[in-house]
């Protein structure tokens, strides 16, 4: 009888051997780089139902999140705006322009323009807008330089490990509460943003919650 | 061993083919890996509702109700007013009014704290159009808003506090009523500032305090 261990043989188990390892550290080092939120989220761009730009609104023409995201500083959710933000302008800039039929019937209908949804955290995790603005968090810290976007797409992963990040060290994030909403903002000369955030930590008191029940309440 | 290698370098080739980098720009919903309780049957702000039949979550306020809500009540964003006006009763407050006529004086006590609040409001939401020194050349003037006039003329220079109050509440013209985004304090707030705006662009040199007068130049 010939021996199991032929030439074959081993060579299948040499094979076998090099695969599975091999599998296995492929299938992590990819399910790290893939099934995480830097991954699945970060680059969601849906197309919106009106071809709003804030590369043109809120850079070019330089107007501020506030006016159109108006309840930023004081609600835990930034609105978009209704309509007849829109109008506020419209009705008499570009009043006839095929970009904006939609914005139209809308504020004659009374129907809602269907933006599309691009940051959503889980209904399970309690996120506060004012809190953040109010306390020297700027938007670009958390949406990128939405100002140069001509469509908003998710910039930052918004995960858990994300949100601890900064919690941890929020000196790296923290600016002049005026600056909130500037999001070209960079540290006057002579100093650095660790020792502007530095300061501006401890004048506040700025004491970003850790604890499991400060976001999960 | 080379076929295994093979393999694998075609399986991770075909991975990153398909599925790219991190960051690329995509128009798919964000991949749900584990839904866990993301998605809890409540209404969030401005989402959709299958229950009312104009699809909203947010309701419109039926006609002939006030809203109140924020700092006049309990809430997170702040202590609770001790006197809250929740029928907004107070005419002057409220609507710059004292019976039929516009009040002359901002019913508000005007210190530093409250003009930079004010400065702050007004390049928000009013120098697109007004211009940040209120002369009517907002960056919108350009793009073909026409007739905001300026702050200076001997009119608008004349007219109450009350007046102005009553324009950002309810528009006027071509101007969209501002009621819905700026809150009657920082409305007033904004009336003090358009205030110091126009004695700003009026000054004399009698308004500069007497030791001071040598700094400034003709
Ligand atoms: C002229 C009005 C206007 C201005 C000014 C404006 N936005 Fe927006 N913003 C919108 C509208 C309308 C939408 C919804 C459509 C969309 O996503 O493009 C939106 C959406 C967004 C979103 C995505 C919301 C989501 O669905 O998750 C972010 C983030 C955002 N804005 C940030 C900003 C920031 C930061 C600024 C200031 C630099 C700003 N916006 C200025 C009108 C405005
Ligand atoms: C404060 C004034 C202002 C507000 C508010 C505003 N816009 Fe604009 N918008 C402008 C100006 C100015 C332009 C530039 C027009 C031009 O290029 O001639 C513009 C251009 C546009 C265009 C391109 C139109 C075209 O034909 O090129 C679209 C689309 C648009 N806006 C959508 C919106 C939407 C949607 C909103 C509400 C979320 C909005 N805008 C709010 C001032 C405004
Ligand atoms: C600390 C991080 C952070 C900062 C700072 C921040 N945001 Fe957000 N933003 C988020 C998160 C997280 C969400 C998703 C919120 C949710 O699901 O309720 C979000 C959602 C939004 C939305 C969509 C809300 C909706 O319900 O559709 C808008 C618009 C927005 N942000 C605008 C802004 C603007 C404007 C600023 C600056 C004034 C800003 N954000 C600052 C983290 C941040
Ligand atoms: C770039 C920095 C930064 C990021 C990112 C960030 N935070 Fe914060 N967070 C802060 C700071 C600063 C405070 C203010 C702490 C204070 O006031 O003492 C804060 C406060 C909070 C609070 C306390 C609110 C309260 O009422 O006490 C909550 C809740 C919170 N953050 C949730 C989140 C969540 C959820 C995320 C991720 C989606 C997040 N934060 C991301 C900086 C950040
Ligand atoms: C700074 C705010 C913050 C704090 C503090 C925090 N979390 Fe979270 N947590 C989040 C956010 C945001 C998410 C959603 C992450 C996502 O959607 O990717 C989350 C998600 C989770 C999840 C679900 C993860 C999943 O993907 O299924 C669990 C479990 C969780 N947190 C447990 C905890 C525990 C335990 C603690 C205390 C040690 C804690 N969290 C503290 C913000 C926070
Ligand atoms: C979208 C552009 C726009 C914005 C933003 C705007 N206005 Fe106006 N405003 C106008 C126009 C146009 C007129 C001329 C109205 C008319 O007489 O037909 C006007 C007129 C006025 C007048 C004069 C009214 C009169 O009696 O003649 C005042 C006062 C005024 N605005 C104050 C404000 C204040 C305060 C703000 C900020 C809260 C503001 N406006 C924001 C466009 C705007």
């Amino acid at each position: 009888m010939a021996s199991p261990f032929n030439r074959t043989t081993n060579l299948w188990v040499a094979r076998v051997l090099v695969s599975v390892p091999l599998a296995s550290i492929l299938g992590v080092v990819g399910l790290y780089y893939y099934a995480v939120p830097e991954y699945t989220r970060v680059g969601y761009q849906p197309t919106q139902p009106v071809a709003f730009s804030h590369k043109l609104h809120a850079g070019e023409l330089g107007f501020s999140c506030v006016y159109c995201h108006s309840h930023v500083e004081e609600s835990p959710q930034s609105n978009v705006p209704p309509t007849q933000t829109c109008m506020n302008c419209h009705q008499a800039v570009k009043g006839t322009s095929p970009l904006l039929a939609q914005v139209r019937e809308s504020w004659a209908s009374g129907e809602p323009i269907a933006w599309n949804r691009v940051h959503m955290t889980p209904d399970y995790v309690y996120f506060n807008h004012s809190i953040h603005v109010r306390r020297g968090v700027g938007c670009v810290s958390c949406h990128g330089k939405v100002n140069e976007m001509e469509v908003v797409r998710h910039d930052q992963p918004l995960s858990m490990s994300w949100c601890l990040s900064c919690h941890r060290e929020p000196e790296k994030a923290l600016r002049p509460l005026a600056e909130a909403t500037n999001l070209d903002w960079l540290p006057p000369k002579g100093e650095t943003q660790e020792s502007i955030g530095k300061r501006i930590k401890t004048d506040s008191g700025i004491n970003a919650p850790q604890q499991c029940s400060g976001c999960h309440r | 061993m080379r076929p295994v290698i093979i393999t694998f370098l075609l399986l991770t080739l075909a991975t990153v083919g398909v599925l790219g980098f991190r960051g690329r720009v995509n128009e798919n919903r964000p991949l749900m890996l584990v839904p866990d309780m993301d998605f809890q049957p409540r209404y969030n702000p401005q989402s959709e509702s299958v229950f009312f039949g104009d699809g909203r979550t947010m309701r419109t306020p039926p006609p002939g109700t006030i809203a109140f809500g924020g700092n006049d009540y309990f809430s997170d964003s702040g202590r609770p007013r001790l006197d809250p006006d929740f029928a907004q009763l107070d005419d002057r407050f409220y609507r710059g009014k004292s019976g039929k006529d516009f009040i002359a004086k901002a019913p508000i006590e005007i210190d530093l704290k409250v003009l930079k609040r004010g400065r702050e409001r007004f390049n928000i939401n009013c120098s697109p159009c007004h211009g940040r020194v209120g002369d009517g050349k907002g960056i919108v003037t350009q793009y073909g808003l026409v007739g905001v006039p300026s702050y200076h003329d001997d009119r608008l220079r004349k007219i109450t506090d009350g007046e102005i109050f009553h324009v950002i509440t309810n528009g006027k013209g071509l101007m969209s009523p501002y009621q819905y985004q700026i809150k009657p304090a920082d409305r007033w707030a904004i009336v003090a500032y358009v205030r110091a705006l126009q004695l700003s662009q009026n000054a004399t040199l009698a308004d500069v305090p007497e030791e001071r007068r040598g700094e400034v130049k003709p």
